[in-house]
Formats: C-alpha cells, sequence, structure tokens
C-alpha cells in the first residue's frame, strides 16, 4: 500500500480529489492549472509566471529524471502546488543530482499524487481555471473549499512585487558585447537571459518598479520585457516605463511582457478561460506563413480589438506610434500570440521563445531583437519588418 | 497552400506479403492513405501482391493490380496507367527499393512520373548506410565508428581497428535482416558473408558496438513549406542490441529530460531536412548513452513504418493520411485534426496515459533456432495497451499477448526452481521470456541496481517492475479475496493487476475475483485517446480502458454489435483475420449498427478509430472485454472474424450472460471436440481420415497401432497445425505423442496420414437453410503440408465436376449438422476417389480474404449479416449480396458466378531469419504470409505468384527432374517442352531412363537418399534454376523433403505436381510470350471493362 500520508486537493466549485501527499506537509491554495507539456517538471516547478498556481501535470509520471540545478528557471520553486498522477519512487537520469519529493519537501510545496487528473484537466477545460486548495490537514471536503474559495482570484492580482529582483544586477555575455539592454524583471525566467547573452548582450536586469528615466540613465539601447505572473493591468509601473521608451529604445517582450507592450500601446487584456500551457502550441507566422510549434504558460492575452482602429487584416493603428500588426495567432483558438510595430523598433510574443521547457523553434527571436538592435543603431531601419525586408 | 491542382493520377505500391519485420502496419498505412488521396479527388491506382490486405479490396483504390512487386510488371502498370506521380513512402522498404530501381532503369523520367515525398536520391541517402553517416557528420550529428565494406577480408581488417563486438548492418534491408552482432572473428565471416548476401546492394556496414545503450525512436513530420512537428517519442526498453521491432517499447519516452528531448527533436529535424524528406514522416532511431547522455543517430526511415503506425494508434495522429495529404501539397496548418475537429494537425500530441508494445514470437515454431534476440528482427506480431501509469499499460499488453502469461510476474514460476548462477545469465541474455526471469530475480530480492545492471533496463523502468513484485508480495501476504483489504484491491486493479493474475496470486478462481470487484463497484472506466491530454474536446470514439479513471463514452442510444479481434499476428492468425474483422464492421455500420470493435494489435486496419464506429484499444481477455460489454450493452458479440483468440472467449462470455451472434459456442465445441464432431461425420456418411483422441501416450501408441503408420499427431483445440507431427516410423511414436502432450490443450489427436492426396480448402457462409459457397481452393501440394503454407489454386484445376459437386455437397451437410450461422471453413482431402473430411473450422479461415479477392464476394461481410440476423435469400433479393446463381446441382447452394481467371495463392516463409531450421513444409503452418497470381490461365496466374514471392520462374539453364512412377509417362511432355524451351535438364535415374527412351537428353544425377548430394550442390551453387519433383509416397519423401530444403534455401522454385509443372512450363512461356501483361483486380472482377491484351 501507500505509505505516504493522505492529502486532498479540492476545487472552488466543489469538485474534490483524495490522493497522497508527496511534498511539504500543510495547506495550500491558488489558482488550478494544468499544462500538457509531458517533459520538464523542473523548468514548470521553478517558473515564477506560476506563481500563486495550483499546477497539475497532464502527464502521468513525473519526477522520472530527477533534478539537476542547471534547469531551474529561477532560485526557487515557484508553483503554489503541485498535482501529478504519480511521483517517481526512484529517480534515474545522468543529469539527476536530487529527486522531486525532496526539494518538494524541503521548498515548502504541497503536493498531491494518486489524482486522476485527467478528470481534473477535462473539468478545469469545460468550468475553466478556477481557485483550488491542497491540505494534508485539512481532508474534509467542506472544509477545504472554504479555504480555497477565501484565495484571491486571479482576476486583478498583482504578484510581480513578489519574484522581481530586489537590487538591479548585470550578465555579460562570453565574448565581446555586442550592445547593453535593460531586461525588466517581472518574474525572469533565466533560460531568457541566456537567449540574450548568447547574442553578445549584456543584460542589466532591473526590479520591476525601475522608471524610464533610470533606465535611460544606464544607457541601455533596448528594453527586454520578461514573462511574469498575475493579472498584467495590475502591473502599471512597467506599463509606464514601457509606454514612455516606446519608439525611442528597441521593445522585446516576451509573454507578460508582450501583455505590457499591448497595454502600452494603449490597448487591454482578456482572461483566457483555462490559458495555454503546454509545449505543443501551433502558432501562425503572419508574415511568413510559417509555423512554430510553441512553449506557452499564459492565462491572459492581449485583445487585439482594443489596439485601435483597424486599417487592415491584422493591423491597428496607433496615433503617434503609427500601425500595429497581429504577428502571430494561435491556430488552435485564433488568441493573439504576437504584436510587430510597422514604425517603430519593438515587438512581442505571447509564447516562450526561450522554450525550457519545450521547443526550440522560436529561439531565433533573440537574434531578431539584437538584428534590431544594430539596425536602429546603424539608422538603417525602424522596424523588424525592415529586417525581413533586408532578409 | 492548399493541395497542386497538376495531380490527378497516383501510383501508390503497396509492401508485398507479410513477412517478418514488414506486416499488417503497411496495409493499415496503405489503406489509409488511399482513402485520402480518393478524398482529394485523386484517381489512385495501388499494386500489391499480398490478397489478405484491406488495401487490395477493390474499392480501395480506383484500379487495383494484385500483381508481383517487381520491375517489369511496375513498367507495366506505369504504362498502362500512366500516373502523374509515384507514392512510395507507405509500402515499407519494398516500395522504396522499388522506386529507386524505377528510378535507376530511368522509367520514371522515360513516363514523367515523378515521385512524391522523398525523391530518389533522398531515399539513397537515407538506406546507404554509409552515405547516410557521411550525411550526419556533414550536419554535426554523432554516430557510431565503422567502415561500409562489400568483401568479408575488408570486414576483418575493420574488426581490427574497432575490435569486438562489432555490429553488422547491411544496406536496403528491412527488420535488421542479415544483420548481426559479432563477438569474434568467426561469428564476424560467417555473419558477414550473409549479411553481404542479404542486402540487395552487397554492402555491409560494420559498426562499433553501442550494445546497452538506450535506444529512442522519434516520429517527425515535415510540410512543403518545412515546417515539421514531432508526432511521439518512443523509448525501447530493451537496450541497442535488441531490434526495435523485438524490443518492448514504450509511449512517450518517460526517462529523457526536456532538454535531452528537444535536442534530439532538434537533430530528427535536422535529419529530415539533410536527407530530404520533402514531405510526409520519417522515424529516426537514437542511441543514448545512459552514463553521459550522448546521443548518436542509428538510421532514418524517409517513410512510414511499424513504429509510425504504433505512434498513431498510440496518440490518435493519422500518420499515413496526413504523409499522403502533405505529399499532393497540403501544409501541416492546412490540415484539421480531426479528432478535435477544430484545431490543425500542426502541433505535437500530447498524451497523458502511457502506451507499451510487446513483441509476439514464434520460437516454438522454430526448435532449433537460437532465441537470444539480436539487431535481426524476429518477432511476427504484437500487441500494444494504454495505462494511466507504465505499469497498468505494461500488464494489459502483457495479457495482450496471448502467451498464457496474465501479466508481469505471472510466468515468473518457470524460474523458480533455476539455480541463481543460470537465472543471472538469463537476465544478462535477451530473449523472449527476458520479463518472467527479471521478476523472479526481484522476487528473490535481487534488488533493481542488480537487475538494472544485469539487463542494461534503466533502473527507472526497473523499480517500476520492483514495485509490482511488492504488491503481489502484498496479494500474496493478504492470503485470500476474504481477508483483501479494499484498498489494496483498487491499488492492485490501478497497477493492471488483472483478475486472472488476482486469482493466482490470492488462491482462487478468475470468476469469483470478478464477483468480488465488482460488489466493491472497482470497474474499468473507458477514456478516450484524444491527442491533446484533453485540452480540447475530443469527437472521435476511441477509447482505452482503466481503472479509477472516469468514464467517457457518449453511447448514441443505436443498437450496437460488438466485434472482437485477432489480437497480436502470429503464425496461422494473421493479417486475413484482421482483414475479415474489418469487412464484418463495414458491412454492419452500412447496416445501420453502432459497431464496435475491440482488438489490441497496433499493425491492423481493425484499430484505425475510423473503421468502426467505436474503437477500443484493449486486451482480448474476458475482463476487459466484459467490462467492453457492460459499456455498450450490445445486441450481441461476434466471435467468428478474429480467429481463435475470440472463439476461446465465446463460452465465458455466453456465461457472463453476454450474447453471442452467429455460430453458437455449442456448435464451436461441436466442431472443435474430435469425438462430437466424428460422430456427426459419420452420421452424415462422411470419411474422416481412421483415427482417435488419445488421453496418454500408450493409448496414442495402441491406436496408432490399430489404424498404422503413418499417423499424424496433435494435441486438439490448436490452430496453424500447432505442434502436429507426422509420425512415419514406429520408434519416433512415443517422442511425438510427449511433445503432444506437453503442449496441453486437453487429448491428443491421433490420425491416419493419407498419402498423395489432394486437399481442399472450402469457406462458405450458411444461415441454418441456404449456404453460400466462396470457393474450393486445390492446393498445388500433397496434403501433408499445412493449408497456410501449401500454394493452392481456385477454381480447383484437377477436380472433376461431380467431384466438385460432391465438396459443395459435404460442406453443405457439414454446416447444417455443426448449427453453423455465419463463416465455415472445411478442409477436405480426395484420396484416389474418396473424399475426406479432415476438419471444420466454424469461422473466418486464412483462405477467407484470398477467395472474396477472387470472387468479389465479401464473404466476411455476408457472414456478418448473417450472424446478425439476415437470411442469404434476402441479402441477394435486396441486392446486398450480388454476383453469385443458385447451384445448378444442388438446393439451398448459391454459387459465384463464374469468372474467366484463375488464382494461385503462394505462402511466404521466414526460414531466412531462423538460421538452423530445416526448412521443410509439414502439417505444422510456419508461413508468415501470402502472395496472389492471378490471370487467364492457370500457368500464368501461377508464374505470377511465384515471382511474387520472390522465387520467379527461371527463363533458362537447369532444371531437375524427379517424378513419381504413376507420373513418369506424363512428364514426357512436358519435359521436351523444357527442351524446345532452350533447357537443360538434370533428372533422377528412373526419370532419366523414361526420358532418354522418348529420346530427351538429361544428365543423371543419384538419388539424395542412396547417398548421392550431387544436386543438393547444383541446387546451393545456383546452377539449377528450377525444380520438379512429385513424390513417391512415403518412401522417398526424405528426397523430396531434401530437395525442397535445398530448393528453399537457394531460393529456387520447386514444384510438386504434373499439374503444377504443366503451370510452371505455361507459366514460362507466357513470361516469354513477352514484357508482362498486367490486368487489374477491377478488370478480372467485370466492374471495369477489361482493357487490351489480358
Ligand atoms: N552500433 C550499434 N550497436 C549496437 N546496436 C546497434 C547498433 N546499430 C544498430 N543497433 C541495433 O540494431 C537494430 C537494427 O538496426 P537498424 O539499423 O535500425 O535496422 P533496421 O533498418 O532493420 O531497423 C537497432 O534497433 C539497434 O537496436
Ligand atoms: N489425415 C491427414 N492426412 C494427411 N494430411 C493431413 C491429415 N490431417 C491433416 N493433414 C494436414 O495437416 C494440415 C493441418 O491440419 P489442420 O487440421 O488443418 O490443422 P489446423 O486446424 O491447425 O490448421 C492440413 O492442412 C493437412 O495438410
Ligand atoms: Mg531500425
Ligand atoms: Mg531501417
Amino acid at each position: 500500500m501507500n505509505e505516504r500520508p493522505p492529502a486532498l486537493l479540492v476545487l472552488e466549485d466543489g469538485t474534490s480529489f483524495r490522493g497522497w501527499s508527496f511534498g511539504a506537509s500543510g495547506t495550500t491554495v491558488g489558482e488550478a492549472v494544468f499544462t500538457t507539456g509531458m517533459t520538464g517538471y523542473e523548468e514548470v516547478l521553478t517558473d515564477p509566471s506560476y506563481r500563486a498556481q495550483i499546477v497539475t501535470m497532464t502527464v502521468p509520471h513525473v519526477g522520472n529524471y530527477g533534478l539537476n540545478p542547471a534547469h531551474r528557471e529561477s532560485d526557487r520553486l515557484q508553483v503554489a502546488g503541485f498535482v501529478v498522477r504519480e511521483a517517481a519512487r526512484r529517480p534515474s537520469s545522468w543529469t539527476s543530482q536530487g529527486d522531486l519529493v525532496g526539494a518538494l519537501v524541503a521548498e515548502g510545496v504541497v503536493a498531491i499524487e494518486g489524482v486522476d487528473t485527467r478528470r481534473l484537466t477535462r473539468h478545469l477545460r469545460s468550468a475553466g481555471a478556477m481557485r483550488a486548495a491542497i491540505s494534508t490537514e485539512v481532508l474534509e471536503v467542506d472544509a477545504l473549499v472554504a479555504q480555497a474559495r477565501s484565495a484571491p482570484d486571479m482576476l486583478g492580482r498583482e504578484l510581480v512585487s513578489e519574484v522581481t529582483t530586489g537590487q538591479p544586477w548585470v550578465i555579460r555575455p562570453e565574448g565581446p558585447v555586442r550592445a547593453r539592454v535593460a531586461a525588466l524583471d517581472l518574474g525572469l525566467k533565466r533560460s531568457m537571459l541566456r537567449g540574450l547573452t548568447e547574442q553578445g548582450l549584456e543584460v542589466h536586469v532591473l526590479p520591476a518598479a525601475t522608471s524610464a528615466d533610470e533606465l535611460r540613465a544606464l544607457g541601455v539601447e533596448g528594453l527586454f520585457l520578461s514573462n511574469g505572473p498575475g493579472d498584467p493591468a495590475t502591473v502599471q509601473g512597467p506599463i509606464a516605463t514601457t509606454r514612455s521608451v516606446l519608439g525611442e529604445l528597441p521593445v522585446f517582450g516576451i509573454c507578460l511582457g508582450s501583455q505590457l507592450l499591448g497595454h502600452a500601446l494603449g490597448g487591454s487584456t482578456y482572461k483566457l478561460p483555462f490559458g495555454h500551457r503546454g509545449a505543443n502550441q501551433p502558432v501562425l507566422r503572419r508574415h511568413d506563413g510559417r509555423v512554430e510549434i510553441t512553449s506557452h504558460n499564459h492565462g491572459f492575452a492581449v485583445d487585439p480589438s482594443s489596439l485601435g482602429e483597424v486599417v487592415g487584416p491584422g493591423v491597428h493603428q496607433h496615433e503617434q506610434l503609427g500601425p500595429v500588426l497581429i504577428s502571430h495567432v494561435n491556430l488552435n483558438d485564433d488568441v493573439c500570440e504576437g504584436l510587430v510595430l510597422r514604425e517603430a523598433p519593438a515587438f512581442s510574443v505571447q509564447y516562450h521563445p526561450e522554450a525550457a521547457p519545450g521547443p526550440h523553434d522560436a529561439w531565433h527571436l533573440f537574434a531578431r531583437f539584437a538584428a534590431l538592435i544594430d539596425l536602429v543603431r546603424s539608422g538603417r531601419g525602424r522596424s523588424v519588418l525592415d529586417l525581413d525586408r533586408a532578409g | 497552400m492548399p493541395r497542386r491542382t497538376d495531380l490527378s493520377t497516383v501510383l501508390v505500391i503497396g509492401s508485398g506479403p507479410i513477412v517478418i519485420g514488414q506486416a499488417a502496419e503497411f496495409d493499415y498505412s496503405g489503406t489509409q492513405a488511399c482513402a485520402a488521396l480518393r478524398r482529394e479527388g485523386l484517381r489512385v491506382v495501388l499494386v500489391n501482391s499480398n490478397p489478405a490486405t484491406i488495401m487490395t479490396d477493390p474499392d480501395v483504390a480506383d484500379v487495383t493490380y494484385v500483381e508481383p512487386l517487381d520491375l517489369p510488371t511496375l513498367v507495366a502498370i506505369i504504362e498502362r496507367e500512366r500516373p502523374d506521380a509515384l507514392l512510395a513512402t507507405l509500402g515499407g522498404q519494398t516500395a522504396l527499393n522499388l522506386a529507386v530501381a524505377l528510378d535507376e532503369a530511368g522509367v520514371l523520367a522515360a513516363n514523367g512520373v515523378e515521385l512524391l515525398g522523398v525523391d530518389a536520391e533522398a531515399i539513397r541517402t537515407a538506406e546507404d548506410r554509409q552515405r547516410f553517416k557521411d550525411a550526419m557528420t556533414g550536419i554535426g550529428l554523432e554516430s557510431p565508428r565503422s567502415r561500409l565494406v562489400a568483401d568479408v577480408e575488408t570486414g576483418l581488417a575493420v574488426a581490427d581497428e574497432l575490435g569486438f563486438p562489432l555490429v553488422l548492418r547491411p544496406s536496403f534491408t528491412l527488420g535488421g535482416a542479415g544483420g548481426g552482432i559479432a563477438r569474434d572473428r568467426a561469428e564476424l565471416s560467417s555473419l558477414l558473408a550473409r549479411g553481404l548476401a542479404d542486402s540487395p546492394v552487397g554492402e555491409v556496414l560494420v559498426e562499433e558496438s553501442v550494445l546497452g545503450w538506450k535506444e529512442f525512436e522519434l516520429e517527425v513530420m515535415r510540410d512543403q513549406g518545412d515546417d515539421c512537428v514531432l508526432v511521439c517519442s518512443i523509448e525501447n526498453l530493451d537496450p541497442m542490441g535488441v531490434h526495435t521491432g523485438d524490443s518492448i517499447t514504450v509511449a512517450p519516452a518517460q526517462t529523457l529530460s526536456d532538454p535531452e528531448l528537444q535536442r534530439m527533436r532538434d537533430a530528427a529535424f535536422a535529419v529530415l531536412r539533410r536527407i530530404g524528406v520533402a514531405t510526409g514522416g520519417a522515424n529516426v532511431q537514437f542511441a543514448v548513452d545512459p552514463r553521459t547522455g550522448r546521443q548518436l543517430v542509428i538510421e532514418m526511415n524517409p517513410r512510414v513504418s511499424r513504429s509510425s503506425a504504433l505512434a498513431s494508434k498510440a496518440t490518435g495522429y493519422p500518420i499515413a493520411a496526413i504523409a499522403a495529404l502533405l505529399a499532393i501539397g497540403y501544409r501541416l496548418h492546412e490540415l484539421v485534426n480531426g479528432v478535435t475537429g477544430t484545431t490543425p494537425v500542426s502541433f505535437e500530441p500530447s498524451l497523458d496515459y502511457v502506451v507499451v508494445k510487446v513483441p509476439r514470437f514464434a520460437f516454438e515454431k522454430f526448435p532449433s533456432a537460437d532465441t537470444t534476440l539480436t539487431t535481426t528482427m524476429r518477432s511476427v506480431g504484437e500487441a500494444m495497451a494504454f495505462g494511466s501509469t507504465f505499469r497498468e499499460a505494461l500488464n494489459k499488453a502483457l495479457r495482450s499477448r496471448e502467451d498464457g502469461g496474465s501479466g508481469f510476474g505471472s510466468r515468473a514460476w518457470r524460474w523458480a526452481t533455476t539455480g541463481d548462477v543460470e537465472l543471472e545469465a538469463e537476465l544478462v541474455r535477451p530473449h523472449p521470456d527476458r520479463l518472467d526471469v527479471v521478476a523472479e530475480s526481484l522476487r528473490r530480492g535481487w534488488g533493481m541496481e542488480r537487475v538494472a545492471a544485469a539487463t542494461a533496463f534503466d533502473p527507472w523502468f526497473v523499480d517500476q517492475f520492483e514495485r509490482l513484485i511488492e504488491r503481489h508480495g502484498e496479494l500474496v501476504a493478504a492470503g485470500s479475496l476474504t481477508s483483501l483489504d479494499d484498498g489494496l484491491l483498487r491499488e492492485s486493479k490501478r497497477e493492471g493487476i488483472s483478475d486472472a493474475h488476482l486469482a493466482e496470486l490470492l488462491a482462487t478462481d478468475e470468476t469469483a475475483v470478478r464477483a468480488h470487484r465488482l460488489a466493491r463497484d472497482v470497474r474499468i472506466a473507458h477514456r478516450t485517446v484524444d491527442t491533446c491530454a484533453a485540452e480540447f474536446e475530443a469527437r472521435t470514439p476511441y477509447h482505452y480502458g482503466t481503472y479509477g479513471g472516469e468514464d467517457e463514452v457518449v453511447h448514441d442510444g443505436r443498437r450496437s454489435v460488438v466485434v472482437l479481434g485477432s489480437g497480436p499476428n502470429r503464425i496461422g492468425q494473421g493479417v486475413e483475420f484482421d482483414n475479415c474483422c474489418v469487412h464484418a464492421v463495414q458491412t454492419l455500420s452500412r447496416g445501420g449498427w453502432r459497431t464496435v470493435m475491440v482488438n489490441c494489435n497496433p499493425e491492423t486496419v481493425s484499430t484505425d478509430h475510423d473503421v468502426a464506429d467505436v474503437l477500443y484499444f484493449e486486451p482480448l481477455t474476458l475482463e476487459d472485454v466484459l467490462a467492453v460489454c457492460d459499456r455498450e450493452r450490445p445486441v450481441g458479440v461476434l466471435v467468428q472474424f478474429g480467429g481463435q483468440t475470440p472463439l476461446a472467449l465465446a463460452e465465458g462470455l455466453q456465461r457472463a450472460g453476454v450474447p453471442i451472434l452467429g455460430t453458437p459456442p455449442d456448435a464451436i465445441d461441436a466442431a472443435e471436440d474430435r469425438g462430437r464432431f466424428g460422430a456427426s461425420m459419420e452420421a452424415l456418411g462422411l470419411t474422416m481420415p481412421e483415427g482417435a483422441i488419445a488421453h496418454d501416450v500408450d493409448e496414442g501408441v495402441a491406436i496408432a497401432r490399430r489404424i498404422g503408420l503413418p499417423v499424424l499427431v496433435r494435441p486438439s483445440y490448436v490452430l496453424g497445425g500447432r505442434a502436429m507431427r507426422l509420425v512415419e516410423r514406429r520408434d519416433a511414436l512415443e517422442r511425438e505423442l510427449e511433445a503432444a502432450f506437453s503442449v496441453g490443450g486437453g487429448g491428443v489427436l491421433v490420425d491416419r496420414f493419407l498419402e498423395d492426396a489432394i486437399e481442399l480448402d472450402v469457406d462458405a457462409v450458411f444461415d441454418g437453410t441456404s449456404l453460400l459457397v466462396g470457393g474450393i481452393l486445390e492446393h498445388i501440394e500433397e496434403a501433408g503440408v499445412h493449408s497456410g503454407d501449401s500454394a493452392s489454386v481456385t477454381p480447383p484445376v484437377t477436380l472433376s465436376a461431380a467431384q466438385e459437386v460432391e465438396v459443395r455437397r459435404a460442406t453443405l451437410g457439414i454446416a447444417r449438422a455443426l448449427g453453423v450461422v455465419g463463416l465455415i471453413n472445411v478442409q477436405f482431402a480426395l484420396k484416389g476417389e474418396t473424399l475426406f473430411c479432415l476438419e471444420a473450422n466454424p469461422r473466418a479461415s486464412r483462405t477467407v480474404p484470398f477467395l472474396s479477392k477472387t470472387t468479389g464476394i465479401p464473404l466476411a461481410g455476408m457472414a456478418a449479416l448473417v450472424a446478425a440476423g439476415s437470411r442469404l435469400g434476402e441479402l441477394v433479393r435486396d441486392g446486398v449480396l450480388a454476383g453469385v446463381i443458385a447451384d445448378p446441382d444442388l438446393d439451398d447452394v448459391l454459387l459465384p458466378v463464374v469468372r474467366g481467371h484463375v488464382a494461385v495463392k503462394e505462402a511466404v516463409l521466414p526460414f531466412g531469419r531462423f538460421a538452423g531450421t530445416d526448412p521443410v513444409l509439414g502439417p505444422e503452418m510456419r508461413s508468415t504470409g501470402e502472395v496472389m497470381g492471378i490471370a487467364a490461365a492457370f500457368g500464368d496466374a501461377f508464374a505470377r505468384s511465384q515471382a511474387a514471392a520472390g522465387a520467379p520462374l527461371p527463363q533458362r539453364g537447369r532444371v531437375f527432374v524427379s517424378v513419381a512412377d504413376r507420373d513418369k509417362r506424363a512428364i514426357v511432355l512436358p519435359a521436351a517442352r523444357l527442351v524446345e524451351l532452350g533447357f537443360a535438364l538434370v533428372a533422377t535415374p528412373g526419370t532419366a531412363r523414361v526420358l532418354h527412351r522418348a529420346g530427351i537428353a538429361a544428365e543423371t544425377a543419384g538419388k539424395v537418399s542412396e547417398g548421392d548430394d550431387s544436386i543438393v550442390r547444383l541446387l546451393s551453387d545456383g546452377s539449377v534454376g528450377l525444380v520438379l519433383n512429385t513424390p513417391y509416397g512415403s518412401d522417398a519423401r526424405g528426397d523430396g523433403a531434401v530437395l525442397r530444403t535445398a530448393a528453399l534455401a537457394a531460393g529456387v522454385p520447386c514444384i510438386t505436381t504434373i499439374a503444377g509443372i504443366r503451370a510452371a512450363i505455361q507459366g514460362i512461356e507466357a513470361e516469354r510470350a513477352g514484357s508482362r501483361t498486367v490486368r487489374s483486380l477491377q478488370e478480372h472482377l467485370g466492374r471495369v471493362a477489361p482493357q487490351g491484351r489480358p
């Protein structure tokens, strides 16, 4: 029989699942979401974007290849809780330096295994992401449901301040410095820094609250907007900072960063019923008709209709900055997955070119950012579209 | 970019007969692709020599050629049909190699035929081992160090450089044919010699071994816009050194971290692009060093494969259909995922379950072959299963294999008395029963580390095994059902431990376990295979069972019928039965039924989720089938189409209250129980070979003494003549009887062996009153060669009209006496003027698809309707059954209208892969597949069947003649004709004398039985191209056997009847008459007017 202590998972609508604890003991609340990626539990657990979320892996066996510090996306486990069908008893891999259960206990993450994760996923798919609770102490459904309901709603929730860096810090590329850029840390994943430095960029990682002037003072030639947790509408500081440098500095945003660009352009974001989380999402590149299989982790998205007057298919007019293009769309549900300014040096994607976990199809976007910076410096162009024209 | 508009006719090449390494999966892929292309309005021309396939059914392609897969035939077809393009990536290695041949012969260029998907250059780069490696190095991917050699000397030199062990990998072969592992110089030279011979281009890669590394396969696709997707990752439990086809495999990969998997994915796409797979699917194999994670590329197959079929079934992503559509210009994102109906196929399936595939072997039929698994594939089939965890999937896959096991560890007891030293050795040695040894070792407490080290299985998997062994321990400790804790019961079921296995562990019986379980509401829930881990709603009714899950099946309330499939392919029960199941399902669906398919064989068409209205991919065991019946509440279950597998379930189902449609279980018993069957034969006044059932060896000896030798000895209740032996000498009797008893299955039948009798096979449908005779097959080999192994012809060539009537009358009588409702197969032997009935099988038989193909009458479909309650009369009246006439000589009998063609079925045998076995044909079936030769005249049809089977009739050279006395006169004219045709004759003394007297020149070669083996040498050195040998009866069967052996070994056609000899000569003349001419099945069946000269 399973020697692990019993645990209970409930959703705010009363749905419940019994299983066994394989992490810290205690009670945790958060937004229940699922990810369909079949590998990468280490990256998922340490991705700050999963802040305050109880994450369900749809893949049944989790923890098989243990843990390796090199696979971490931040310095701590970020999820509010973890739900799997079955946790590995004995991890096995030449890369493994620790096991999942040990880390969950050590870092205080409440986790439940033995759950019918497919039933949970189908429920969230139809009823939408909702608040949930896992407990090893409260094993009585109604009592735990009450606690789940007491959790704050993700809509309108600000979480960036919990994950952003306290102090600015700098990371330099291996070789010569091609350019110096600022990265607003809204919950920055490490592999994004890898993507930037690989392009010879010296990256100044800055607290979310950094103002535009502080940023200019650093003499950076570009601004990178990272991923991060929570409701983008609540991240007003970074939105203002972005707005004020738009058109002046090349800007590249990923995930939350893309949503901030949307807001900075005067647009708005909305909450998806259950979000996109996984490593298999097809995204169409409008400009060349190619499809990238991409890694996703977002519960909100930019509402294209909020981006001002439509002046062409997927093109909206911005008073000062000119045309804004919906550059990428998700082929599953037509959600806006990327923005490009035609006359200003700014672009963003809603998905994760840095992958980790997931396919590398969009890794080239970091090179695109570096190239855009060169282009602007050379004065031979202003927008990524000029890059495409140049070929 | 939508589909190309410049294509109208596409030629598709099938994979030919079922052989090890190339089986039903290509019927599945090909059928799917043909359908996809036709939906696009393209005219599909198909060529495949295999009549047992669904693919070659006359309405799958627009034009179907059941013709030999060789250059002359393809040229004839191309010149006749003028296709715009050739799609060669669906017919396995056979089609790829033919495409290359056509390209090199300039045929494609000359006829303006475009190769779709991959061009010849790409195929060469992928299949030529050396070019492939160079290409890999070119794109910075590693592969093992190696040299391509064309002769043994060079090979030995390479050994000095790379050291032993070495792995040999011939170019352009399939299923690792001719490959192997050489541990020393001796092994190297012998293996290399064979490998060089097996490679069509005489090249073998001699390679540094990475035995024991982890092996992975990625199934990937690419479209013309250069977009690529990874459909499925497959991890082999068995490490490098065991062919992927012989390995237990798992999807998705379980032990790769995300960075490792993504690196492999990037590499796979790079390979696709470099090799030049313009569009379509491919399979890329990797080896991973478990100590360092170093990844090596092993090979890439630029086509659909066994693994891609597996991946399609495991994910719900139809690779073959999509590959076909990509080939005609579509982009991945332009095609809709049929499962969700809303999302495109440009995505990567996500699995929220685990899939395990286990191979099925047939070593029991090749007793002298070494069972050590190597790089040459030798499994003959496979079973696949879904589970919520690896353990559940593994247990289900193992019980799906039908090898007597009921789950992991259930057969470990066989090793209980084996000493530790030997057990360790069996743990290290890869062989079919290694998991049993793993279970026993863990039971002995050897522990994960030791077992992992010995097997080179990944520790994660060994831990899974250990968890099961621990569970068994808890169950045994529980002692009995009554003292079994409900929690433990639930956990055990969730781990896939079957009722049968629980019963063994708790010392009770399966029925008791089921009752106990149901009383506690512990039931199977059925989930949907949806390609997307539940992210989107699925429309396809493609299900698998799991314990402790949520049920997802929606029943539309229509009256449903369950059709049980035939499980893993095995010798004696192969694709023919799947063909029957598919016909049953399709016909009933058209008849308005909700058809429910249950099967566990990933290679098949029946497990394509588009075939039946509902598909349950489940083991064919009582537990799993009853769960399906609980869910579907069918009007009844059809057990007569899937061969012996469903028949074995019939009684249990009935006892559990599930109605059986068609022939009732009691009638099945009446046919299979020798005693009861004999009685009804007597009542009908039909003769059976004298014989009786023995319950012990002494009784067997007594029976044999009474009826006299030679006798046939076999266990009752077996298929494919399993363990059936011909005993001609008294001293062999005990041994053979003991052997037969050891196979089990109750008593042993001892029958008088009918010497040089003509064997006949009849397939018919009976509705209680009238009988539809599908046709009579006359065997070309004499009785004693298993019906599945002997060549046969329909309509019969040597039977008189009166004899045919007698056969039909007997069949009608038997069907009536047994109370058959549906299909019946009867085997007769005609000895002199007496007709003997050998056996009757109240089920679909191996020959049903063949007869249906030659007559155009879908026997299985009609049988399904009859079993579901229709009368043949009604079916004719309603035009459902067309092309039949009333038997002019018998009441209540319907016959197919006579067509102007003859069809010959020839068997294909796997002896090449079982070194050390003596390839003499006997009553135990050993062929893996069949081909059909169809033409206006017997000779022509025969010649085509020989060519299709890979042993074409010679056009010149030496012919060996040796005939029985009764045939001596009859041989003169054919012999003279051969000389006219320019052949030189060699004959045994007796035959030579007759020829000389008739003034026909012939060398003389002594009889093997008299110590002269010159003929054997002539055969093996290839200086004889054809053997004409009619057996003399028992005394000289010895000679015939040796000849046949040598002929088979040398790939020389061997003809054993005067009819066959005449046939062969006609065949040779037909070939002489000029380039091969072809005629489509649709023309043969009168669906379209015949064009030009046949
Ligand atoms: N260098 C090697 N060392 C050890 N095993 C090998 C090596 N190369 C191939 N194998 C084994 O041989 C099997 C068959 O080789 P492969 O080239 O895939 O033949 P096929 O083309 O018939 O699939 C592989 O599945 C793998 O297990
Ligand atoms: N009495 C007999 N005399 C000669 N040959 C026989 C006799 N009985 C069976 N055979 C041969 O053995 C083969 C296998 O027997 P069969 O009853 O068909 O086994 P299975 O039902 O397993 O296929 C037959 O095809 C036939 O060639
Ligand atoms: Mg292979
Ligand atoms: Mg191959």
